[in-house]
């Protein structure tokens, strides 16, 4: 079964890509023998994953084990020294610039900071890709970017510039416009970064409202253990030192099961498995 | 026992041996930073006379109060050890010395993690800043060859930006820049006209200093200075705009979004300058021929209307015209600078600075290149 976007204006008349993200499909996102370098310096290779329709797929892995990267290759910001990155049937590490831009008003990008265009009001911000994609007129547009604001807690500030708003909102914001074209892969890049653990329980309370209410399927990058057993449902580890994935799935099982001691020691703390285990279970 | 002291009173070193196979360091009195660190040396000296020690311990009973300059010593003591594979006994330390050196050792030092100083020779620096240069001078061109596509898409309705954009870089860049455009293009006016009155005026030629005056602002200087000044406050300012947005990702926001930032961001900025260069370079002119003028005036004693009448019979369209022309290729020229280096910004706030000081450079440069062809093609063709 096809899936018609609800929003988006093909760009040439064909639903051309419509049919990726048929749910009874091929799995939405399949990263194979992924090698991420810069230049001669390899810093992951052999990553090999698939993510599942409805599935909150966390990136994991310490600080700079290069969970970023890997999720700006699968958004085609850099291209990969070796492998592929896969949308459905849709190669898109291989594909031609023309789908490959289509492809991309399938996603929504929550990036760290939030990254909205300062020079222009969050009503703008989120109206901007629904101008550019849709057939809507210029209120339309505004009514569906007050809704988007309001899905994420902020009626009433349509009229805000970014800097006007605090980095929590501007995070808020950020999400409304990467579900403006009701996307059907929503990434998100440390979702919780510079946030209160109130405002980050908040966030990941929405994230899983929207995937339960607009069925996409979530990819986050993350190292945050509360997150992670919150909204995880689905996991790859990344480790630095031997710059490959070393455990791939549920992460509360991976807590649970996982032998290696590198993935344990990082799951519970450095040890701390009673407190994060029960964390695991408050959330799970 | 032997001992020998060595160091001044605040932090005292002193080295004893308890056997001949043990070497004791006594550590006494305050070690503070402020006081200056005794050398290591001192130790690897020790732990090289003969016979040399096969065991290092510490002697700390004498020990008041301490502060980081205690622990670089000790780090340095225990990378002697290491270096010559010797055991040593730290638990006469106190504990939060000995927590402390242990935190400071956990992690080792990652291989390859240190950068190694390179010396090259003057004929390879050299090397490298040609290889830089061209390599700049072809990013210009592929980047100038991706606007020029993205400009033959806008006809056609391919080519997405908000208009509302491009008005804003247009009033930014028109109207915003009046003001110090006015200011230096008479200024160059006056001093055209003042220099040229000095030496006219021993000919009796006075009046010449209208055609010198129009002749000069039309045919190269009302461009050029318009130019230079556009290089430095929208070049720069484009670089910085385009730059921020990148260390904030807004880049990569459009761009995940399928929306070219090319056709978003640079296309407005490029047309913007292309409409206001020829309108700045009329400007430019009208004022630097009343900057002459003024000279004129004041201190030639010629009329205003005899001044004029001189200007346009010396100056001709064409060379209005080709001044015009030329300021819109300039209006390129910055804008795609200013562009360009924005994209290569790197991701931190002092790229931001590296790349407004680049683009007033690259922009600068690229036009006076121009500048210099445009007066070897005009040649030849006859203008």
């Amino acid at each position: 079964m096809a899936i018609t976007h609800p929003l988006i204006k093909s760009t040439d008349g064909k639903q051309a890509l419509a049919a990726t993200f048929a749910k009874d499909g091929p799995p939405p996102i399949t990263v194979k023998n992924l090698t991420m370098a810069y230049g001669s310096f390899v810093l992951m290779k052999d990553i090999n994953f698939t993510v599942n329709h409805g599935d909150i797929f966390i990136i994991m892995g310490g600080s700079g084990s290069g969970k970023s990267t890997l999720l700006r290759h699968m958004l085609g910001l850099i291209e990969p020294a070796k492998g592929e990155v896969l949308y459905g049937d849709f190669n898109f590490t291989k594909g031609e610039p023309e789908q490959r831009e289509e492809m991309l008003r399938h996603f929504g990008v929550l990036y760290q900071g939030g990254a909205l265009w300062s020079s222009m009001t969050l009503a703008e911000n989120v109206g901007l890709p629904l101008g550019e994609f849709t057939d809507l007129t210029g209120a339309e547009i505004r009514e569906v970017a007050a809704l988007k604001l309001a899905l994420v807690g902020l009626k009433g500030f349509e009229g805000y510039y970014p800097s006007q708003i605090s980095g929590g909102m501007q995070k808020r914001a950020g999400l409304a416009r990467a579900i403006a074209l009701d996307p059907e892969i929503l990434f998100f890049d440390e979702p919780s970064a510079g946030l209160d653990p109130i405002s980050s329980r908040l966030l990941d309370d929405l994230i899983l409202e929207l995937r339960d209410n607009l069925g996409a399927t979530v990819v986050v990058v993350t190292h945050e253990l509360a997150s992670i057993f919150a909204i995880g449902s689905n996991s790859v580890f990344l480790d630095a030192e031997s710059k490959t994935m070393i455990a791939h799935g549920d992460p509360k099982d991976l807590l649970a099961h996982s032998t290696d001691q590198r993935v344990r020691t990082f799951l519970t703390r450095g040890g701390e498995d009673n407190k994060t285990e029960k964390s695991a279970r408050d959330h799970g | 026992m032997q001992a020998q002291k060595q160091t001044p009173p605040n932090n005292e070193l002193s080295f004893a041996r308890a056997d001949n196979s043990t070497l004791v360091v006594r550590i006494a009195g305050d070690w503070h930073l402020r006081h200056g660190l005794p050398s290591g040396d001192l130790v690897a000296k020790q732990l090289d006379t003969a016979p040399k020690p096969t065991r290092l311990t510490f002697d700390a009973a004498d020990l008041r109060d301490w502060d980081s300059g205690l622990l670089t010593f000790l780090i340095g003591v225990s990378e002697l050890c290491h270096k010559r594979n010797l055991p040593a006994d730290w638990s006469p330390l106190p504990e939060g010395v000995r927590s402390l050196v242990q935190l400071a050792e956990a992690v080792p030092e990652k291989t390859g993690a240190r950068h190694e100083a390179s010396h090259s020779s003057f004929i390879e620096e050299l090397g490298h800043e040609a290889i830089s240069y061209a390599q700049s001078l072809d990013d210009f061109l592929r980047f100038l060859g991706e606007v020029t596509i993205a400009f033959a898409r806008m006809p056609f309705g391919k080519a997405r930006f908000r208009r509302v954009d491009l008005m804003i870089v247009i009033q930014d860049c028109g109207a915003r820049a009046f003001g110090i455009v006015t200011l230096v293009t008479f200024l160059v006016g006056v001093i055209l006209a003042f220099e040229g009155a000095v030496q006219l005026q021993q000919f009796g030629a006075a009046i010449f200093v209208a055609d010198l005056v129009g002749i000069a602002m039309s045919r190269d200087m009302g461009a050029m200075m318009a130019a230079i000044i556009m290089a430095g406050r929208t070049g720069a300012a484009f670089a910085a705009q385009l730059g921020s947005m990148k260390v904030t990702q807004e880049i990569d926001a459009l761009t995940t979004m399928g929306i070219s930032p090319l056709e978003f961001l640079v296309l407005p900025r490029v047309l913007a300058l292309v409409l206001m260069m020829p309108l700045l370079c009329i400007y430019s002119d009208c004022l630097g021929v009343a900057g002459g003028a003024f000279v004129s005036a004041t201190m030639l004693h010629i009329p205003l209307g005899t001044y004029l009448r001189e200007t346009q019979a010396a100056v001709t369209l064409t060379d209005i015209f080709g001044g015009v022309f030329k300021a819109a290729v300039y209006g390129i020229i910055i804008a795609v600078s200013g562009c360009l280096r924005g994209f290569q910004c790197g991701n931190s706030s002092s790229a931001v600075g590296d790349a407004a000081t680049e683009a007033v450079v690259t922009g600068v440069v690229y036009v006076i290149v121009a500048c210099g062809i445009f007066a070897f093609i005009f040649n030849v063709i006859g203008i």
